[in-house]
């Protein structure tokens, strides 16, 4: 079962969405018992890093949250839920984040148009097996003005140039995130939460995909 | 490389698809889940839903399509006409919407911007401006409200600037002129639009040809293409435009 932790974020209804069609058994949550217990947790977000961190506060979810990712169980970051699991970010005039990876998402350079919004490529830098069965270079729907950095960091699983190149993908162990949106992308994002739900021990509709 | 985007537009009435021929006319085109799904298999980047009855009872309709299309359709969705307020707003993304598009209310109440953006994110608030040049030659445009109807005598581009002040994440520009038209966009409107904001501009009103969408993106200097009536008719499919644009070296998303 996976958990989607359910802290008031926009795309959470699509997240779940996306889950049911590739067939996977998932809940609604913000129970720290049924997260401390799922075999795969799915952190949603989209919007702005302060009410990001502001509904996890206001939840008690960071403890959870924290406690799922040092369990070594399957765990997917999606934007804002990628972005959250950083040191800090720029937005709002400084926002504290989990501080597990450390980094500052920083707002994209002056004279490009934002938020950068969109289909744009995706480069895995080495194997990465929420992008199993997809092409290197596959396009993915992005829409976010602040990224993650360095792209050579060792938890950098794929990169996407936008004036800079960004972390788009973070790949620690069981450890995920996306900066693009998953559900967002057609049939190679629904190939993510397939790939993401089968790492979690959960069988998925192969027509699904 | 960022993609330019295709988007095909569905202007909704009573639940089923229509054309709007310079806000007018009313063929029927369609059941608008079949074409969203059609759309998506044929390489849509995104799709734009426009209720143009915005009734209240109308609304319940809207909502019930976008959960139908949501459940099928996996590429972002916005939705438009008749929303005046954040409970609006709010009941158009629960039920699947990535995006609002806002337009008469923008002018009646230019709060309505800050207040989605603060309660939503920017990336939902899209700022669509209908614009007419005031005369032939001018490089004056104004903006328009209630379906072409109600001159505001605003400037579209100042329009366009104040409602990504506001908070918009996006600007549509439609150009009355040239809707419905099919003899191309206003290119010299586009252009001035996105030499003056620091968001994505989409380009609507007047596609015909994939010549057309080209331009747009190109001379125009816009960042995505909104078309109705040379999809709905399947005188091209999406995928045609793409292997078009792809040609003329406009990176396109073509792996769907």
């Amino acid at each position: 079962m996976l958990a989607i932790i359910d802290y008031g974020s926009g795309n959470m209804r699509s997240i779940e969405r996306a889950v049911r069609h590739v067939g996977a058994d998932y809940q609604i949550t913000i129970d720290p018992a049924v997260i401390a217990t799922a075999d795969g947790i799915v952190l949603p977000g989209v919007g702005a890093a302060r009410d990001t961190m502001t509904g996890l506060l206001s939840r008690d979810l960071t403890g959870p949250v924290r406690e799922a990712i040092a369990s070594g169980r399957p765990f997917l970051g999606v934007c804002m839920g990628l972005q959250a699991l950083f040191t800090d970010s720029e937005e709002d005039g400084g926002t504290d984040c989990l501080d597990l990876y450390p980094g500052t998402i920083r707002r994209f350079p002056d004279g490009l148009h934002i938020p950068h919004m969109g289909w744009n490529q995706v480069t895995p830098r080495r194997d990465v097996p929420i992008l199993e069965g997809i092409a290197p270079g596959t396009n993915f729907y992005f829409v976010h003005s602040y990224c993650a950095g360095p792209a050579d960091a060792d938890f950098c699983g794929a990169s996407t140039e936008y004036g800079v190149e960004f972390l788009s993908v973070l790949h620690d162990g069981n450890i995920f995130g996306t900066q693009f949106h998953p559900e967002k992308s057609g049939r190679p994002g629904l190939r993510i939460y397939a790939n993401f739900a089968r790492l979690c021990g959960e069988s998925v509709d192969p027509d699904a995909v | 490389m960022l993609t330019r985007r295709i988007i095909p537009c569905l202007d909704v009435k009573n639940g089923r698809n229509v054309r709007g021929v310079r806000f007018s006319a009313d063929r029927d085109a369609g059941d608008p889940v079949e074409l969203a799904a059609y759309y998506n298999q044929s390489g849509a980047d995104e799709l734009v839903f426009y209720d143009i009855t915005a009734s209240a009872e109308h609304r319940d309709i809207m909502r019930g399509l976008l959960e139908q299309v949501a459940d099928q359709v996996f590429i972002p969705l916005t939705v438009g006409g008749g929303i005046r307020n954040p409970d609006d707003m709010f009941q158009m993304l629960r039920a699947g919407a990535d995006k609002v598009s806002l337009n008469t209310a923008t002018v009646e109440n230019p709060e309505i911007i800050r207040e989605g953006a603060n309660r939503f994110g920017s990336q939902c608030i899209v700022h669509s401006i209908d614009a007419q040049r005031v005369a032939e030659g001018s490089d004056r445009w104004e903006v328009w409200t209630h379906g072409g109807r109600v001159n505001t005598g605003l400037d579209a581009i100042a329009w366009a600037v104040r409602g990504v002040e506001l908070g918009a994440g996006e600007i549509v520009m439609n150009s009355i002129d040239a809707d419905g038209t099919r003899d191309g966009y206003d290119l010299d409107l586009l252009r001035a639009v996105s030499r003056s904001v620091p968001v994505p501009v989409v380009a609507s009103g007047g596609a015909g040809t994939l010549e057309h969408l080209a331009e747009a993106l190109s001379e125009g200097e816009a960042h995505a293409v909104l078309a109705a009536s040379i999809f709905h008719y399947k005188d091209f499919t999406v995928d045609d435009a793409k292997e078009y644009l792809a040609e003329k070296g406009i990176p396109v998303r073509k792996d769907f």
